[in-house]
């Protein structure tokens, strides 16, 4: 089984630190296409984080206002991205603490659950398991499945897999160890791989529909 | 190699990141152990169906005006000197 392949598609570091330079010297204009090129990481970051449509545009706004006022700050040691990721998935934590009150939202909740024991369902899937579902469904089904994670999971999971940052970004960016970042990691691709099972497996019934209809994939 | 064993590398293997020994031990693994081929496969294929689903794209028309309002008060910032934070 080979390794899954990288994203590919990357802009050249040096030529966005010109960019974060001449915005640093006043020039909107650069600041700008910075903007351009990581918008919709940044939004897709702060709505997995968050889970709500209006709190990730606020985040995408405040994450983007907040690297520019402190641009003197960015020292170039680190790549732009994830600088901006770090101050993005910040101001997304807030924003889920604020509607969550009730619940400590923090990175550094190192979560056991059941599911951390070894794999239970081995079931094969289809050949092509997204191919049963209409996008829409298919969308409702991963949305609703990746939610189910605790937040600290979720977000390792969306910047190493999702986004295709590198462990070592992902730490920094979470302010998190390696180590944590590799477990947390693993142990969320396991309970998404888990949950998907349910809607995946390859089934005897001739509907095309999942023996766990009824099953809730946040439980 | 025993199956817990197999699924404490399993990241490191997906992700490539791995010695040739170590790689060697969790193939052989795989090549008899049908329970953690699948496991494998399948965390293999969660992956690429998030990778590829294009989960929570930002609609063009939100974006332009995400952007705008961003870059209007960048310029009012500009304009009233770095804020102080």
């Amino acid at each position: 089984m080979s390794a899954i392949q990288p994203k590919v598609g990357e802009p050249p570091v040096s030529d966005e630190l010109k960019l974060v330079q001449a915005a640093k010297a006043g020039d909107v204009g650069a600041f700008e296409e910075l903007v351009r090129r990581y918008d919709r990481n940044v939004f897709r970051i702060a709505q997995h984080i968050t889970q709500n449509r209006e709190d990730a545009e606020d985040v995408v706004q405040d994450a983007f206002l907040k690297a520019y006022g402190n641009l003197n700050q960015f020292q170039g040691q680190s790549k732009f991205y994830t600088w901006l990721v770090r101050i993005a998935v910040n101001e997304a934590l807030m924003k889920l603490r604020r509607r969550r009150p009730e619940r400590m939202v923090s990175l550094d909740e190192d979560v056991k659950t059941e599911e951390d024991s070894l794999p239970r369902e081995v079931a094969d899937w289809s050949p092509n398991p997204e191919q049963q579902y209409s996008q829409a469904e298919l969308r409702d089904i991963l949305t609703r499945t990746i939610q189910g994670l605790p937040a600290s999971f979720r977000t390792v999971f969306v910047l190493r897999d999702v986004e295709g940052l590198s462990t070592e970004e992902t730490a920094e960016a979470l302010d998190l160890s390696i180590p944590a970042v590799k477990s947390r990691l693993l142990r969320a691709r396991l309970q998404l791989r888990e949950r998907l099972s349910r809607y995946f497996q390859k089934r005897e019934s001739a509907d095309g529909r999942p023996k766990h209809e009824s099953g809730d994939a946040n439980q | 190699m025993k199956c817990a064993e197999f699924l404490q590398e399993l990241t490191n293997y997906l992700d490539g990141v791995i010695d040739d020994r170590t790689k060697a031990e969790l193939e052989d693994h795989l090549a008899w152990c049908h329970n953690c081929y699948v496991v494998c496969d399948t965390t293999k294929k969660t992956i690429e169906i998030y990778r590829d689903s294009q989960l929570y794209e930002l609609p063009d028309d939100l974006r332009t005006r995400l952007r705008t309002a961003i870059v209007s008060k960048c310029q009012a910032k500009k304009k009233t000197g770095p804020e102080r934070v």
